[in-house]
C-alpha cells in the first residue's frame, strides 16, 4: 500500500495525489478545528508538540530558578514568593516541602515532557515524513492522539500543581515509599495519584508517537530512499522510537504494580514499614528495590531517547554548515546502534548503592563504561566533520558545536560514575547532577535549540532573528558551564543533592557564596531564555522570510518541498532519491541534494 | 556510497499491520517486565505457593478456540464470503468474552480457597497473578472491542468495503493475545 493511500484512508484534510501528474494543487475546505486543533498533519502536530514543550520549559525552568533562590539565598526573604506561591511560601521564604514538589516537578517536566515529548515529539513528526520523502506518518489519526494523550498529561500534572496538599515531592524517580504510601508525605497524597495519572497518559502518547515513527521510517520511504541513504537525523530518531517502544511499556508495568500498592492494599514494593502518627503497615515481603529496577529499566534507555535524536540533528546540521559530508556515516550509524542496544543493558548502574551484589554491579560497570565506545566514535566523527570545514556559523551550527562541547564535557564525568567504586562516594551528589544536567540536560537542549533555528524556516517559512539567537547562544553556553562546573567540585567534596538548605552544615557552608553565584547564573540564563521565546514567535509573524526553496543549500529531501508545503509535502510526485544525504563538495560542487541523478562522470566514494 | 544500490520498491507490507507488530512487541516488554518482577519477587522470602484454579485450564482452551476461529474469519473474508464471515467474526468476539468470564471465575475460585489476590492480607504470589492476569484480560478486552468494530463494519450497507487489512490487523492481535496468554499461562505453571 502507498503513501497515498494511507492518507486518504486516514485524513479530511488530505489534499494531494501523487498517482497522478497534478500540477496544481486542490483547496479543500480547513477549518480552524481541522487546520490549528486536531491536525493530523505531522507538521502541525509538531509544532503542537514544540510550543507545548515550550510552555513546559518556561514552567521547569522557573521551578529551577525558584529552588536555585533557597539554596543561593537561604537565609534571605522574599515576599512576592508568598504572593505567587501562598502558602508554599510563608513569610517568602520556600518552605521544604515546596522545595520538594519543585525539585521532583521540575525533574518529571524537563525529562518527559520537555526532552522527551517536546524533543522527539517535536522532530520526529516534523523530519521523518519530510526527509523520508512521505505524505504523512503511517498513521496521521494516531499521531495526532499521540499529541492529544500528552496533552491531557500536561492537564493533569498541571493540575497536580494546584491542588491542596502540592504535587508530588518524592523525587522524579518516584520510588516507594514515598510514591506508595499517601500517608508518607504531603505529596504523596493527591499529587502523586495525579502524577501517576498523567504518566500513564504520557506512556501512551509516546508509545503511539513510536509506533508510527517505526512504521513510517521502515516502510514508507519513497523511492529509491534505502535506509542506508537517511539522513542521520531519521537514523537517530528512529532509534529513539526503538528505545522508547521497548522501555516505556517495562515502566508501565512499574506503575501498575505501584497502583495496585497505593490503592489496593498490595505489597510488591512494601514492607515493614512504621509511619509517625499512622502506626506499623500490614504489608509485608514488598520490594522496594524491585522498583528501582523496573524504573531503571526505562529510566536509562529514557536519557538516550532524551540524547539521540539531538545527536541525530547535530549530526546534520554539522554537515550541512561545514559543506562536508559526515565523516563515518556508517560508523555514526552503528555507534547509534550500539548505544541503543548498550542502553536496555546498564540499568543497574543506578543502582550501585542498594545493596546491588558487587559481582553484578562490576558487570554493569563493564557494559556502562562500553558505552564510552560508540560515544567516542560520535564525538570523533563531529569533530572530523567539523575539520577543516568551509564553516557557517549560522544559529543552528553554534548550537549543535555547543552540543558536541557539552557532551564531551558530561561525558566525560559518565566515565567516573560508570565505576561502582567511585560511585559510593559520588552517588546522590552535586557530582551526579552536574553529570547529567550537562550530559543529557543542556545537551540535549542544545540539540533542541540547534534543529529549531535550523529547521525554522521551514517550519514557518520564515528566518528567526540572528542577532537575537547569538546573544541567546553565548550566554546560554557560557551559563551552563558556570552554573554546572562548579557542581563538581561541590559533589567532590561530598555535598549532597536534593537538601534543602546548606548553610547548617558545617561540611558545606564553605559553599555559600558559590551557591549564591550559581543561582545568579541560573537566573541570567533562565531570562535569556525569553529573548529565544520573543524570537521565536515574533518571527513566526515577522521574521524575515525565506524566498528560496533552500536556504541553507542543504541535500535533504524537506528543501524540494514548497516554502510553505501543504498537507501532503509534496505539489505532484514525491521526489525520487538517487544518492545519499551527504554529497558536499564533491567533484567540485557545493552541494548535490539527494533529488539529483547520479551522473556519468561522478566519482565514487 | 551513491550508486550501485538498486531502487527496490518499497511498501511490501502495509504500514497498519507493521504498526500493529511493533505494538505487540512493546506489549511483550511490558509482559516481560511483568514476569520478571514475578521472579525476582519469587526468590524473596514469604512467598506463597497454590495451586493454579482448575478453569484457567478450560480458558485456555476456549482463547485457543477462538484463534481458530479467528483465523477462520479471515479466510473467509479474503474468499469474500460475507455471511460466513460474520457468523465466525461473532463466534470469535463470544469467545472472547467466555474467556473473559472464566478468569474471572478462577479469581473467584481462589478468593473461595482463601488466597486474598489484593488487599492488606494478600501476598505478592497471588496479587502477581492478578495483576498480570487482569491486565492480560484488558487486552483481550481490547481485542473484543476491535473484533465489535470490525463486526459492525460488515454489517453496514452503505458502503462495501472489502479491504482485509483491518480484520488482518485484528487478527494478527487476536493470535498475539491467544499466545500472550499461552506464554503466561505455561509461567504461571512450570516456571514461576
Amino acid at each position: 500500500m502507498s503513501n497515498e493511500a494511507v492518507l486518504h484512508a486516514h485524513s479530511d484534510v488530505a489534499t494531494h495525489d501523487a498517482h497522478g501528474d497534478h500540477s496544481h494543487e486542490h483547496h479543500h475546505h480547513e477549518t480552524f478545528i481541522t487546520k490549528y486543533v486536531f491536525s493530523q498533519d505531522h507538521k502541525m502536530i509538531a509544532k503542537q508538540f514544540l510550543i507545548t514543550g515550550m510552555v513546559w520549559a518556561v514552567l521547569g525552568g522557573l521551578m529551577s530558578v525558584l529552588f536555585r533562590l533557597q539554596l543561593g539565598y537561604p537565609d534571605s526573604t522574599f515576599p512576592w514568593l508568598e504572593s505567587i506561591l501562598g502558602k508554599w511560601a510563608k513569610g517568602g521564604h520556600i518552605t521544604p516541602e515546596a522545595y520538594y514538589a519543585l525539585v521532583t516537578t521540575h525533574g518529571t517536566v524537563l525529562v518527559f515532557f520537555v526532552l522527551t515529548a517536546g524533543l522527539s515529539g517535536t522532530f520526529a513528526n516534523f523530519l521523518i515524513p519530510l526527509q523520508i520523502g512521505a505524505r504523512d506518518m503511517a498513521s496521521p489519526f494516531m499521531n495526532m492522539l499521540s499529541y492529544w494523550f500528552f496533552f491531557g498529561a500536561s492537564i493533569v500534572m498541571l493540575s497536580s500543581m494546584f491542588v491542596e496538599t502540592g504535587p508530588f515531592s518524592g523525587g522524579w524517580t518516584a520510588y516507594p515509599p514515598l510514591s506508595a504510601l499517601g500517608d508518607a508525605s504531603p505529596g504523596s497524597k493527591t499529587g502523586m495519584d495525579l502524577w501517576i495519572v498523567s504518566m500513564a497518559l504520557f506512556v501512551v502518547s509516546s508509545l503511539l508517537g513510536g509506533l508510527n515513527y517505526i512504521a513510517t521510517v521502515l516502510n514508507m520511504r519513497t523511492k529509491g530512499m534505502s535506509m542506508t541513504r537517511l539522513p542521520l537525523t531519521i537514523w537517530a530518531l528512529f532509534f529513539t522510537a526503538v528505545l522508547g517502544v521497548l522501555s516505556f511499556p517495562v515502566l508501565l508495568s512499574g506503575f501498575i504494580l505501584l497502583i495496585f500498592d497505593r490503592n489496593f492494599g498490595t505489597s510488591f514494593y512494601l514492607s515493614d514499614i512504621f509511619i509517625n502518627g499512622v502506626g506499623a503497615l500490614p504489608n509485608e515481603g514488598g520490594s522496594a528495590i524491585l522498583f528501582q529496577h523496573l524504573f531503571w529499566f526505562l529510566g536509562h534507555p529514557e536519557v538516550y531517547i532524551i540524547l539521540l535524536p539531538a545527536m541525530g540533528m547535530v549530526s546534520e546540521i554539522l554537515s550541512v554548515n561545514s559543506r562536508k559530508p559526515i565523516f563515518g556515516y556508517m560508523a555514526m550509524i552503528g555507534s547509534l546502534f550500539a548505544i541503543a542496544i548498550l542502553a536496555f543493558l546498564v540499568w543497574a548502574h543506578h543502582m550501585f548503592v542498594t545493596g546491588l551484589n558487587p559481582f553484578l554491579g562490576s558487570v554493569f560497570v563493564l557494559l556502562t563504561l562500553l558505552i564510552a565506545v560508540p560515544s567516542a566514535i560520535k564525538v570523533f566523527n563531529w569533530l572530523t566533520t567539523l575539520w577543516r570545514g568551509n564553516i557557517r556559523f549560522t544559529p543552528g551550527m553554534l548550537f549543535a558545536i555547543g552540543f558536541v562541547s557539552m557532551f564531551i564535557s558530561g561525558g566525560l564525568t559518565g566515565i567516573w560514575l560508570g565505576n561502582s567504586a567511585l560511585d559510593i562516594h559520588l552517588h546522590d551528589t552535586y557530582f551526579v547532577i552536574a553529570h547529567f544536567h550537562i550530559v543529557m540536560g543542556v545537551a540535549s537542549m542544545f540539540g533542541m535549540f540547534a534543529g529549531i533555528y535550523h529547521w525554522y524556516p521551514k517550519m514557518y517559512g520564515r528566518f528567526m532573528n540572528n542577532t537575537l539567537a547569538y546573544i541567546h547562544f553565548w550566554v546560554t553556553i557560557a551559563g551552563a558551564y558556570m552554573i554546572f562546573w562548579p557542581m563538581h567540585y561541590q559533589g567532590l567534596a561530598g555535598m549532597p543533592r536534593r537538601y534543602y538548605d546548606f548553610s547548617i552544615w558545617e561540611s558545606f557552608k564553605q559553599f555559600q557564596d558559590l551557591n549564591r553565584f550559581i543561582s545568579l547564573v541560573a537566573m541570567i540564563v533562565f531570562a535569556v531564555q525569553f529573548l529565544f521565546l520573543f524570537n521565536f514567535f515574533y518571527s513566526i509573524f515577522r521574521g524575515r522570510k525565506v524566498t528560496t526553496l533552500n536556504p541553507w543549500e542543504s541535500n535533504t529531501l524537506e528543501w524540494t518541498t514548497p516554502i510553505h508545503p501543504g498537507h501532503g509535502n509534496w505539489v505532484g510526485e514525491i521526489p525520487e532519491v538517487h544518492r545519499w544525504a551527504y554529497d558536499y563538495g564533491k567533484d567540485g560542487k557545493d552541494f548535490i541534494q539527494q533529488t539529483t541523478p547520479v551522473g556519468a562522470d561522478e566519482s565514487h566514494h | 556510497m551513491t550508486t550501485t544500490i538498486p531502487n527496490k520498491e518499497p511498501q511490501k507490507i502495509h504500514p497498519h499491520k507493521f504498526a500493529m507488530w511493533v505494538a505487540m512487541g512493546s506489549i511483550v516488554m511490558m509482559f516481560a517486565g511483568m514476569t520478571s518482577a514475578y521472579i525476582v519477587k519469587k526468590n524473596q522470602s514469604s512467598w506463597l505457593q497454590f495451586d493454579l484454579p482448575l478453569i484457567f485450564w478450560y480458558s485456555t482452551a476456549v482463547i485457543l478456540a477462538s484463534s481458530l476461529t479467528m483465523y477462520l474469519a479471515t479466510k473467509a473474508m479474503k474468499a469474500r464470503e460475507m455471511s460466513r464471515y460474520r457468523t465466525l467474526i461473532t463466534i470469535t468476539a463470544g469467545l472472547g468474552l467466555a474467556f473473559l468470564v472464566m478468569q474471572y471465575l478462577g479469581f473467584k475460585d481462589l478468593e473461595a480457597r482463601d488466597i486474598a489476590l489484593i488487599g492488606p492480607k494478600s501476598n505478592s504470589a497471588a496479587s502477581f497473578l492478578f495483576v498480570i492476569t487482569v491486565l492480560h484480560m484488558l487486552h483481550v478486552l481490547g481485542g473484543v472491542i476491535a473484533i465489535l468494530i470490525v463486526f459492525a463494519k460488515a454489517f453496514r450497507s452503505t458502503v462495501k468495503n472489502y479491504s482485509a487489512v483491518p480484520v488482518e490487523v485484528v487478527g494478527t492481535y487476536w493470535h498475539f493475545v491467544d499466545a500472550l496468554w499461552i506464554y503466561l499461562f505455561l509461567f504461571y505453571n512450570w516456571i514461576g
